[in-house]
């Protein structure tokens, strides 16, 4: 085992920021990683213990004790809950006789719960050893059981009826289908690999490159709209021997799965942009960091990748022009929605916790390793391809005044065609809901940008799509007017943030708890009207926090209470403000009398 | 001015007295509180039972035993507003410092186990008897049990700070929160 774990250390050159590979590539080959293992870690690092459980304690794929040959982790997502998650879950205790978080008794199989896993286009789906099994029934997870107990290999549990597209390569294997409802003009059109960077080797300078992004107008993909060749032009600027390109391939917001697609059929399309960026930067080096939901695409990844170095498109003198040099390298999260977060991404690709860091300086003049760094959404990338081929001109001709060109949105919840839409901004909410087919009269609500972001009522469902309206990172959920608002939606997204708080600051670590506390105490309809008011007014705590997270994670609360106030206080009906509802004395002193009665 | 005095009572729960100490701490200004304010139930005067209905009643201290529930909501029967006084009413405080650890751990450690009762308690007894207060399976902040109407922060809070609620609520003005008396390093 020592061997294992230093021949796992050489392959890194014993270099300590890459402690997340190690920490990863320990766990696959011993299973888990225990004090023993941490110890050898250290040594062979050179560096202390704690350094190593900090890290190893923050992501929730990583894990201290064994789980399992098999492990299994369930999608807790709200699509994943509508879809019949819970059946999923009795079956699987059923079959194993356990209950969701324990091992069997054998040590053969684990059965856990993790947060969405970028599937809900085709849920109830899980992760079994890294591997998507989406769509799942209760048939196949007898089937899967039975297989598993058999102890065959992942393929063979998975069979052979791959997803359509690259999700059959033969790298991938995988069961996931695409869902590409509709193809727009920029990310889905004709692409010929190479040709933008051979334009740029041809026609134009880094600052013309930058220069036609500013005229493009082109705003990141991500969330939160910074426009694209600004961030560019001040990395650029910024000094620094050493440059780097991130493309942020965390997608953790609930509901969002556009990247995945992306990677899965364009990836080249992806790294083409990571190239184009890292010419107009004097970046040589590229980092896609991949969320290990996603890891089962990573070795198709690096075939890509390859194929690229042998083409020309990465390494040195790319497209034969001296000084154009750039290589890309994958790296894969353990599990943390944070690590989305530009500046918690980068700490996670230097091995550390993914906690956010105080801004300014922002990563563009001190990111990666403290060097100026361009972080980037997947889809951000794509885009930028497109406008260096066809032109500022062409993109500007597509969508709105603040909003150009397209936007690739992930429709998933109450609707017949979940999937993958990209289109002109501009569009409205209902004319989405009729592409899905979700009938609005059905309609009680749509999800807008995940929890993150806004929930609305049929008022708003004629208001479109574009930053000047209603912004959005790309995933609508469509909730049905069958589900209950407050317990299938809201109760899920609090505790989504409850978990994924990476706990620097004290509001958002402290009042995340208390929503998901108060929304519980309302749905189990033992709240009061204050507590409404109070969930209201604690809002403006959450402003205070460091990052995006914290600022947000009273949206799910906040929203829904602004648009669907009387869903709330029919749950409170009749509950008197002065005792609290949900305090019952004999619970609380059950225990005491249970010692006291003991002998 | 209003006319009529107004009525107050005061408890401590699970607390230290170091909250009530502190509402002493206001000094000559007592002189001038008790011109405004009548006192009821309160340890101050010692008044154990309710006899009137009051105005403004004041805790100290969470709740970590079934007494301390009951003598909680009565003053929220008898009282038209509340203040939770200090950390361990608004949060629990130091004795909800228990609260991670299983009730039955507590107990066998304070009777059983621990250093100072391991020979001294031959007969292993978890004290039971009917009379006493039953402990609850945590320590509750007084906010969890009944509505709590104001909460004035400190371990313990200040004088001043007590004093300028009081006055406040007594006289009917906006209270005066000057940043000394909310600062605590
Ligand atoms: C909690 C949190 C999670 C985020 N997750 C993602 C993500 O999964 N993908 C992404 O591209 N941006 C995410 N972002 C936004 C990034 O911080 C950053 O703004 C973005 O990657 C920049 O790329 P863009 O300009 O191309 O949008 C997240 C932000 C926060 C606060
Ligand atoms: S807001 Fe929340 S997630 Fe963001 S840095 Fe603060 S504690 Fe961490
Ligand atoms: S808040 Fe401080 S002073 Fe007041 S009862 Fe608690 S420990 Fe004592």
């Amino acid at each position: 085992m020592g061997n294992t774990i230093n021949a796992i250390i050489k392959k890194y050159n014993g270099d300590e920021t890459r402690l997340m590979d190690i920490l990863l590539d320990v766990q696959t080959e011993l299973g888990f990683i225990n004090d023993w293992t941490v110890e050898q870690i250290s040594k062979s690092l050179d560096i202390p213990q704690v350094e190593i459980l900090q890290t190893l304690s923050f992501y929730h794929f990583f894990h201290r004790e064994p789980r399992g040959k098999y492990t299994i982790y369930l999608n807790d997502s709200v699509v994943s809950n509508f879809y019949g998650k819970e059946e999923i879950k009795k079956v699987f205790e059923e079959e194993l006789g356990i209950k969701t978080g324990q091992v069997t008794p054998d040590g053969l199989i684990g059965l856990f719960e993790t947060a969405c896993i970028g599937m809900s286009d085709q849920e109830p789906a899980a992760l079994i050893n890294e591997h998507p099994f989406p769509s799942l029934t209760p048939d196949k997870v007898k089937n899967i059981v039975k297989l598993m107990k058999e102890k065959k290999s992942i393929e063979d549990i998975k069979g052979n009826k791959y997803g359509e597209g690259n999700n059959s390569h033969y790298l991938m294997r995988s069961l996931v289908n695409n869902n590409i409802r509709e193809k727009g003009a920029v990310i889905f059109s004709d692409y010929t690999p190479g040709e933008a960077v051979k334009k740029i080797v041809k026609e134009l300078s880094s600052t013309d490159v930058i220069e036609e992004l500013k005229k493009s107008y082109l705003r990141g993909r991500g969330g939160a709209g910074f426009p694209t060749g600004l961030k560019w032009e001040i990395a650029r600027k910024a000094k620094g021997d050493i440059k780097y390109i991130f493309c942020n391939a965390d997608e953790g917001e609930p509901g969002t799965f556009k990247d995945r697609v992306i990677l899965t059929e364009l990836p080249k399309l992806v790294f083409e942009g990571m190239i184009i960026a890292g010419y107009a930067v004097g970046a040589k080096y590229g980092i896609l960091y991949l969320r290990n939901e996603y890891r089962y695409m990573k070795n198709y990844l690096e075939h890509v990748l390859q194929e690229m170095r042998e083409e020309g498109l990465l390494g040195s003198f790319i497209n034969g022009k001296k000084g154009f040099d750039f290589d890309i390298r994958i790296q894969c999260g353990a599990g943390a929605y944070v690590c989305g977060e530009e500046s918690a991404l980068i700490e996670s690709a230097e091995g550390k916790r993914g906690e956010p860091r105080d801004r300014p300086p922002f990563p563009v003049e001190s990111g990666y390793l403290n060097k100026p760094t361009v972080v980037n959404n997947v889809e951000t990338f794509c885009t930028a391809v497109k406008i260096i081929l066809n032109g500022a001109e062409w993109y500007n001709k597509m969508g709105t005044k603040e909003s150009k060109g397209t936007k690739v949105l992930s429709i998933s919840g109450d609707c017949e065609r979940p999937g993958i839409y990209e289109l002109e901004w501009g569009f409205s909410v209902n004319d989405i809901l009729k592409k899905a087919g979700a009938k609005t009269q059905d309609v009680l609500a749509v999800q807008v940008g995940g929890p993150s972001g806004n929930c609305i009522s049929e008022k708003e469902f004629n208001r479109i799509l574009a930053y000047e309206d209603l912004s959005t990172g790309g995933s609508l959920i469509i909730i049905s007017k069958k589900r209950d608002l407050i317990k299938d939606v809201v109760l899920n997204f609090q505790h989504f943030f409850k978990e994924e708080s990476c706990g620097s600051c004290v509001p958002c670590r402290t009042l995340t708890v208390i929503y998901e506390k108060i929304i519980k105490k309302i749905v189990d309809g033992k709240g009061t009207k204050s507590d409404i008011d109070n969930l209201l007014s604690w809002a403006a705590f959450m402003k205070n926090n460091r990052c995006g997270l914290g600022q947000t994670a009273a949206n799910p609360t906040i929203s829904t209470i602004k648009n669907f106030r009387q869903l709330y206080e029919e749950k409170v009906k009749g509950n008197i403000e002065l005792f609290n509802p949900d305090f019952d004395e004999n619970s609380a002193i059950k225990d005491y009398m249970e010692v006291v009665n003991k002998k | 001015m209003p006319n009529k005095k107004k009525i107050i009572a005061t408890t401590s729960l699970a607390g230290c007295f170091g909250c009530h100490m502190s509402f002493l701490d206001i000094d000559e200004r007592i002189l001038d509180l008790i011109e405004l304010v009548e006192f009821n139930k309160s340890p101050i005067n010692d008044i154990k039972k309710f006899t009137k209905h009051c105005d403004i009643g004041i805790i100290e201290g969470g709740c970590c035993n079934d007494e301390n529930v009951h003598v909680l909501k009565e003053f929220r029967k008898n009282c038209d507003i509340l203040i939770s006084l200090g950390e361990c009413a608004i949060m629990g405080g130091l004795p909800a410092l228990r609260n991670g650890i299983p009730l039955s751990e507590c107990l066998e450690e304070a009777y059983l186990n621990g250093p100072t009762v391991k020979d001294a308690n031959p007969r292993k007894i978890i004290p039971n008897d009917p009379d006493i207060p039953k402990i609850l399976n945590k320590v509750y902040p007084c906010h969890e049990i009944v509505k709590i109407d104001y909460f004035l922060p400190g371990c313990p809070p200040r004088a001043d700070l007590i004093w300028n609620a009081l006055y406040a609520l007594v006289v009917g003005n906006e209270m005066l929160i000057p940043y000394e008396v909310l600062k605590y390093d």
